[in-house]
């Protein structure tokens, strides 16, 4: 996946106004399948396995003991004896050891699938109208993190309706030996509703409009999912998970941290790693940082004390060994219209 | 791309060109291409000095900030305003209007070990 093809702000407006196409074949997929595949998937991540339904996706943590993330993940109910797991590429290989290991004691398997799957995403308000004609299955009535196992182009595939944008969109998983293929009959069925392809560069600055976490940024070893802001994926009264005794501890003494959106006040662009001072002290971390095309400004996400995290908050960020004024502002910076 | 011939270029994508004792200093198209749409330049202020090897600026895109390398030693005559409230110019026309300063040339200034426009040509497209 390059990092642009016809340049990234062109790429992120396509996306926002029409449809665009993104290779994410890197991404990778863990499958677990057996009788107790429901009770092991539950057991590996934060979020309320059991209460997917077949055909329903869910954002979901994979942590460590500590509290800390191996990955984030989508969990796919296919059903409840078969999970499929999408997962950062970066980490597959870390993931499936993890993976291997914790379910080890429930009757089921864990599979390194990545070698089966490219996935493809079409992301943007018409990706429902480039991808319709493609396939037999309606596609209307996928609701938003539902899928449907079908034929798509002519091949069998997974269509899910997820994406890391912030717009409506499908992704699509299909044999590698057919990705080619996929990818060319929807540049062809999108080209009337204006589909580009698009690279790493408006994917990354669609998800931070969107403020969706981004592993080795916002979340990491380190980090848990209370101080990102991801309580709602952190279902503490379904029963064990990893992770979940040190998550409890540190809701009880308090975070000392927290994730939060900023907007640069001044000239310049926070980036990631740079420092953020408050009254001239340094208290955190930008984790992404970047112009936001859609609304013309330059936002970012940061790590400051869990104190002074509120929107209204006066921070600077020192870019290049100058201090520049931001402020503390709601997320996402972006939200779709309805 | 055209890369114009009376011009040297770095191997790090700055263009110089010299006329008299004055020197004018840009990005390559190339340059500018890699880093897609540029929302900054920041550029030294005229009197300042600027050394051979030296960063004395940076340009910023959506996706990065890079530094911008002096290709010679001197005290900067002029920095391009146009650039402070049209960044955008670095995309369209970086050879030309979009030059970035110009520098009145001290010492020895030996371009030798700058590449031509052929060699810069083959060089950026090595790295695609």
């Amino acid at each position: 996946m390059p990092v642009q093809y016809s340049g990234l702000v062109d790429e992120h407006h396509t996306v926002r106004k029409a449809v665009g196409l993104f290779d994410v074949s890197h991404m990778g997929e863990i499958e677990i399948r057996g009788r107790e595949a429901l009770r092991a998937t539950s057991f590996i991540t934060t979020n309320n396995t059991a209460g997917l339904k077949d055909g329903q996706v869910h954002y979901s943590g994979l942590l460590y003991d500590h509290g800390g993330f191996v990955d984030d993940i989508l969990v796919h109910r296919v059903s409840a004896t078969d999970f499929f797991l999408c997962v950062n590429a970066g980490n597959q290989e870390k993931d499936f050891e993890h993976i291997r290991a914790a379910v080890a004691s429930f009757d089921c398997e864990a599979e390194y699938a990545s070698p089966k799957y490219a996935q493809i995403a079409i992301q943007g308000p018409l990706a429902l109208a480039t991808a319709q004609p493609l396939t037999e299955t309606l596609l209307a009535p996928i609701r938003y993190y539902w899928f449907v196992d079908g034929t798509f182009a002519g091949v069998p595939a997974r269509i899910a309706r997820t994406g890391y944008t912030g717009e409506d969109g499908f992704e699509i998983y299909v044999a590698p030996e057919n990705a080619a293929s996929v990818w060319a009959a929807i540049m062809a069925s999108g080209a009337p509703h204006g589909i580009k392809p698009c690279g790493l560069g408006a994917r990354n600055t669609l998800r931070l409009e969107a403020a969706m976490a981004l592993y080795g940024h916002e979340i990491g070893a380190s980090i848990s999912p209370l101080e990102a802001g991801l309580n709602w994926i952190v279902k503490f009264d379904k029963g064990d998970f990893i992770g979940r005794d040190a998550l409890l501890r540190q809701r009880e003494t308090g975070l000392t941290r927290k994730l939060a959106g900023f907007e640069m006040k001044g000239r310049g662009i926070g980036r990631d790693g740079y420092e953020v001072h408050i009254e001239g002290a340094p208290v955190g971390w930008v984790t992404s940082g970047s112009p936001s095309p859609t609304q013309n400004r330059n936002i970012g996400l940061c790590y400051v004390p869990s104190d002074r995290a509120a929107v209204g908050q006066k921070i600077e960020v020192i870019v290049r060994n100058q201090p520049v004024e931001a402020e503390l502002v709601p997320t996402p910076f972006y939200k779709r219209p309805q | 791309m055209n890369y114009p011939e009376s011009y040297f270029y770095t191997k790090e994508h700055e263009w110089v060109s010299v006329s008299g004792e004055i020197a004018t200093i840009g990005i390559t198209d190339h340059a500018q291409h890699e880093l897609g749409d540029i929302v900054y330049v920041d550029l030294p202020k005229a009197g300042s000095h600027v050394d051979k090897g030296r960063t004395f600026g940076s340009v910023e895109s959506v996706k990065a900030v890079s530094d911008i390398y002096s290709p010679v030693t001197g005290e900067v005559v002029e920095a391009n305003e146009m650039l402070a409230d049209k960044p955008q110019e670095l995309n369209a026309d970086p050879h030309e209007t979009a030059w970035l300063i110009k520098v009145k040339l001290e010492g020895d200034n030996d371009l030798s070990g700058l590449m031509n426009a052929a060699d810069y040509s083959a060089y950026a497209g090595a790295e695609g």
